[in-house]
This record gives C-alpha cells, structure tokens and sequence, in this order.
C-alpha cells in the first residue's frame, strides 16, 4: 500500500504536468481553425450530455496531419532541423570532449573552478546571452572589429543570419550538456588502465583511442542526447541568430501559433516533433539504464 | 640429489639481467630511493619488501618506464633503459589494481599487448589461448572482467602481463585483493607459472610471509634504501640489522654489551641478570653496544631449569597468545625485559602444562641468538 503511494506520486505529477497538457494538444491538432477565441472548434462542452459528446468527437479528424504532408514546407524544415541538430551536436562533441578532457586530467585542486566556470553561464538568462551574440557575430561586432584590427580580413564577414551563426549559438548554448557528462565518466576512468595500456606496446595516442574513447562513450552519448533533443525543437537560437535563411521546426511552429494563429496546424506540427523526438529519448534512457546495470 | 641449486647471485660469472646503479629518485625534496646499487638475475623470483612508503613502488615504476631516475642508471641486459619509453621496453607490469580494460572481455585483455606487436591473428589466438590454459581461465574467456571473481581477475592480469612473453615481469602487490586462503593458493601458482615460463619475476609487497614464500631473494627496504638483500632462510635467520630481524617474522630484541668469551660473546643487558651467550659469527670490540635477537620459537620454556644450557633465565609468564598450532608466551625475566617463547600445541590445550602468572624457566642454544651491531 505504501509502496502504491510512493509510485502514484510521480505518475500524478506525471499525467498532470505531461499526459493532460499532451491530451490538450493533440485534441487540438485535432481540430478545425475558428475566428474565435480560443481559435479552433469544436470546443468541449459538458453542457450538451452524452449527444454533445458525440457530435463533438465527430467533429475531430486528421486533417491537419494531411495537411501537412501537402505543403513541403513542413517535412523541409523538419528535415533541415535534424540535419542542423546532428551537425550541431557533432560540433558541440567536438568542442565538448576536449574541455572535458582537460577538466577530468587537471589537478584536483582546480576541477571545481572549473566545473564552475562551465555552469556558469547559467546564471544569466539564456535569452540574454543569444541577444550578446548578436553584438559579438553582426557586421559592425566585436568579433568583426577584432578581425579587421589584427589584420585577418579587410571586409567584414557575414556571420549573423547565416546557418554559421546558428551553430555558434547552439554550440555556446548546449556545450555545459555535453562536457559533464564527459567529464563524470572521464573523471571515474581508472588513470592506471592508461598505464596498462601503455605497458602493453601503446603510444600514448593509441591509449587515448582504446582506452579512454571507449571507457567515455556512454558520457559521449549521453551528451549528444542531451544537446541532439532540445537543438531538434530549438526556436530562439535560429529566430535570433539564424534570420530568415535558417529553416528549423521550432520556427515554423511558432509562427503558425503567433503570426498565422493556426492553433490546429501548430498543434499537429508540436504532436509529430513530439514524435521524433520519442526515438532518440527511447535510445538516450536505454544508454543510460545500460550505464547503470554496468555500474552495478 | 644432482641439482644444482639456483644460486647466481653467489657466481661470479653470472650475468645480471637487471644492475641498478647508483640509482636515487626524488619528487621534489623528498628523496624515495637513495643511491642503491644491485642485481637482479635471470629466472630470479626478486621480492621487495617493506612498509608502505619505503620506495619499493618507486623501484618498480623505474622499471617499468612510468618513473625516471633522478641519478644513477638502470641496466636491463646490459643495456640502459633510461632512454626507452614504457611501450618499447620488454618489461610487462601487472597492476595492483589489475588495470583490466573493463570494455573488453578477458580474451581481448589477454590479445590486447600482442595486437600492438602486428601479430598474425592465427599467432594471436595461438598465444591467448595458451595463457588461458596456463592460467586456467579458458571457460571464462568470453567474459567480461566485472563478471568474474576477484581471484579469477588476478589471472587474468596475470596472463595478459605474460603474453608478450616479457623479460621481465613486475608485480605490484599481486595478491593483496585476494583473501587469506586464496592468496596461499596463488603464491604456490604463481611460483608455479614462475617456473614453467622462466621468466624473471619481480615482486613488490608489505606481506613478509608472501615475500618469503614466492621469492628467491627478498629485498628488506627502508626509508628508499635496500637494508638486506637475500635469501628467505638468510634473511630469516641472518639479518644483518635490527630492523631486518623485526620486520621479518616474530623476534625478542635485548640490548646489552658484549665481551668476548671463547668462540662467541657474552652479552649483558641488566644489573645482576647472567649474562647471554652468543656463538653467532660478528665483530665486536670489548664493551661494545649489541642487540641480541631471539626467534620465540629457538626459546624453550619449561618448569626446572634445563640441564647443560648455558642460557637458562627464569621469569614469570605474563601473558600467553594462543594460535591454535602454537602458543607464545611472553615471559618477564629481570628487569622487566619481555622475551617471547613459542610451543608446539602438540597436547590438548586442557593439558596444557604452564599458565599465567607460573615462574618458568626459558633456555635456548648457545647458537640460537643472533649479535647485531645496529
């Protein structure tokens, strides 16, 4: 009986803040665009009995979802946003592992400033910090004036509003997901394995390949998980960074809700983002339940 | 009969495998070895030994390339090792902490040193496979380290070292992880598996009881320094310091000064007490300041006093450990002196013959007690 309690608190937290507020949204995605407020119908209505009911779940059908396999808009930006998110991802574990690794092999007495100085960022609004790379990537910024100051160009380079200014944002943005979880798997590995290895005939660069790359790869995937599904649905960073060159879903999906104010399309573009998203959260708790057992 | 007893360290013409030479490691101010010079053989079974901190890891991370000496130079067949990288050198170390690579199940540990050589597969496997068999791990070969038991673990990090068919192996405490009853069993292999590839084994650990039982010379270390160095019987029997005949097995340490007396010294150590006699071989000037040591099990103990010995000192019995096969009695003689004596249980412990408090007699040889100068 108390074990019954202790399991039905999350799942109330659960079915509250998720599974009714999903229910909520995919009802809409369900339903027909209305000049009214709120702008769809049917809306659900106690009043009218079971007949209401009725007429009100025949009111529903998947238009929406046809709909949007007719305009390639949808299945385009849904397509450029996976590829913007894999290669961002790729980038961020580019940038990520090597910080990481140099966190996990400093001497003790530094790795909590360090860790520090990754989390940092957080303190500030995120909103703020896309804003300030605006000021850094425009062509009258600081990274052009720092440029054209050393002598490295003689024209300014068009960086915001291109895909390269997206990438810098998601990089910058997602990088403090990507190192700690490189970092705590880096941190636990063993430093006599390395010994080992190199005892056994291996360079110190054949060591890093089949000793350490390896013993990291759950924090390798875990990080790519962590930056890979957020980036998929991001909309500040292209909105701000991106300008109208960058085609992402999140984008697309905000502008159905705000300037077209297609609730029911908006709706149905949120339910299959949802869905694509369902894989890779699937692959990402089965890694990390892996993860587990292994330590266990 | 007609063996020749293994013994190079006694030839002259034997060639050493490993000569440290005027070899000191210091971190910082702290110095870990200082200015040892020694030999280690071909085949030799070589224990270091000491408490934890004496420099007896330190000598073994010179060895395998993890350290460099701050001055001196090591030899390895002859030839100075300084110079050639951990990876290059024909000197496998296993770890203390065994170091398996956990991703990798036990074969691929085992084939993990020969896939670096470019081996042929066929070679490779050829050579795993003959390591599982000498460590008799061959049904666990698909398994991965955290599926099997520690002492199963041990042999694998004991078979992927010997893979590559070193010159040298280096154990690092091989043994401490392993419980008491294991860790006999794997002495004996070890040894066994020391024998049957002829490989030159090195040993660090603190157990003087594993030391003595694996090792064909045992090193006695202290403060960075090699205090003794030699067989389990000589350093047992012979040592040369205080500090040797204390840290290897039980001992009874009475300071006295020695005056000559026919073939050996008389020793006295208290006001009145007859002095105790010594035939054992050393060089002392009269009224010089000496150590006897005692072995409790050369002190026998018993009611009247022995016939014919000239040791013979009478004390009351203080305190009495009983170890199942043995007991040791700490006797008080004059002037409050401690000395430990040890029986064969060889009655029933209800027919034991002294108990606390009984004034007794202890007695030993006129060869038994060992003379040292520090």
């Amino acid at each position: 009986m108390r074990r019954l309690a202790l399991i039905a608190l999350p799942y109330a937290w659960l079915l509250a803040l998720f599974l009714v507020p999903f229910g909520i949204v995919l009802k809409i995605s369900l339903s027909d665009i209305a000049l009214a407020i709120p702008p769809y119908t049917p809306t659900l209505d106690f009043s009218g009995g079971w007949a209401g009911l009725k007429s009100f779940v025949s009111q529903l059908d998947f238009e929406n979802f046809v709909f949007l396999t007719t305009d390639d808009l949808y299945w385009k930006a849904y397509l450029s946003s996976l590829q913007i998110a894999v290669i961002a991802t790729f980038l961020t574990l580019l940038v990520g592992y090597p910080i990481a690794y140099g966190m996990a092999n400093a001497p003790d007495h530094w790795r909590a400033t360090l860790m520090m100085l990754v989390i940092l960022p957080f303190w500030t609004s995120f909103l703020i910090r896309v804003y300030s790379w605006m000021g850094i990537l425009s062509t009258e910024g600081y990274l052009n004036q720092l440029l054209l100051w050393a002598g490295l160009i003689s024209e300014p380079l068009t960086i915001l509003n291109t895909p390269v200014a997206v990438y810098i944002g998601i990089v910058y943005t997602y990088l403090p997901f990507m190192i700690l979880p490189i970092y705590s798997a880096l941190e636990r590995m063993d430093g006599s394995l390395l010994e080992a290895a190199e005892d056994l005939g291996c360079s110190r660069l054949t060591a890093f390949w089949l000793v350490t790359v390896p013993l990291s790869k759950n924090g390798i995937v875990a990080g790519c998980f962590l930056v890979f599904i957020p980036t998929i649905g991001e909309f500040v960073i292209p909105s701000l960074l991106g300008g109208s060159q960058t085609l992402m879903i999140g984008k697309v999906l905000w502008e159905e809700f705000f300037n077209n104010r297609d609730w029911p399309v908006a709706s149905a573009v949120a339910v299959v983002l949802l869905l694509i998203l369902i894989v890779p959260i699937i692959l990402f708790q089965r890694n990390q339940q892996k993860q587990q057992e292994a330590e266990g | 009969m007609g063996q020749t007893v293994f013994e190079p360290w006694n030839d002259p013409d034997a060639k050493p495998l490993i000569q440290f030479k005027g070899v000191t490691k210091r971190f910082g101010d702290f110095t870990a070895i200082d200015n040892q010079t020694f030999d280690i053989y071909e085949r030799e079974f070589f224990a270091l030994l000491g408490p934890s901190g004496c420099g007896k890891t330190t000598m073994m991370r010179m060895l395998a390339g993890f350290e460099a000496p701050t001055e001196g130079t090591i030899l390895l067949g002859g030839q100075d090792i300084a110079p050639i990288p951990p990876n290059k050198r024909a000197v496998n170390m296993m770890f203390q902490s065994y170091a398996l690579f956990p991703h990798l199940s036990v074969w691929d540990n085992i084939a993990f040193g020969l896939k670096r050589d470019r081996m042929s597969k066929d070679a490779i496997a050829a050579r795993v496979e003959e390591m599982l068999k000498l460590t008799r791990l061959t049904q666990f070969a698909r398994r991965k380290p955290h599926q099997i038991s520690g002492g199963q673990r041990q042999r694998v990090a004991l078979a992927r070292s010997l893979a590559k068919a070193p010159k040298l192996l280096l154990l690092d405490e091989p043994l401490g992880a392993l419980d008491a009853k294991l860790r006999q069993a794997t002495q004996f292999e070890l040894m066994d598996i020391q024998e049957k590839t002829g490989t030159t084994f090195v040993i660090v650990t603190h157990d003087q009881e594993e030391a003595m039982t694996v090792a064909s010379r045992v090193a006695v270390m202290d403060n960075g320094r090699i205090v003794q160095a030699d067989t389990p019987a000589r350093i047992y029997e012979n040592p040369t310091t205080t500090y040797v005949a204390d840290f290897i097995g039980d001992v009874t340490i009475v300071t006295g000064r020695a005056t000559r007396s026919g073939e050996g010294y008389e020793v006295r150590y208290a006001e009145g007490a007859a002095p105790i006699y010594s035939a054992f071989d050393i060089d002392l000037a009269e009224g010089d300041t000496c150590h006897i040591a005692l072995r409790p099990e050369k002190v026998a103990i018993s009611a009247e006093r022995p016939e014919g010995r000239r040791n013979a000192v009478q004390g009351k019995i203080i305190d009495i450990a009983y170890l199942g096969n043995l007991s040791t009695y700490h006797v008080e003689i004059a002037g409050g002196r401690m000395v430990k004596a040890q029986t064969a249980n060889t009655r029933r412990l209800s027919r034991r013959d002294f108990t606390w408090e009984d004034t007794v007699w202890l007695s030993w040889t006129d060869t038994a007690a060992v003379l040292l100068r520090e």
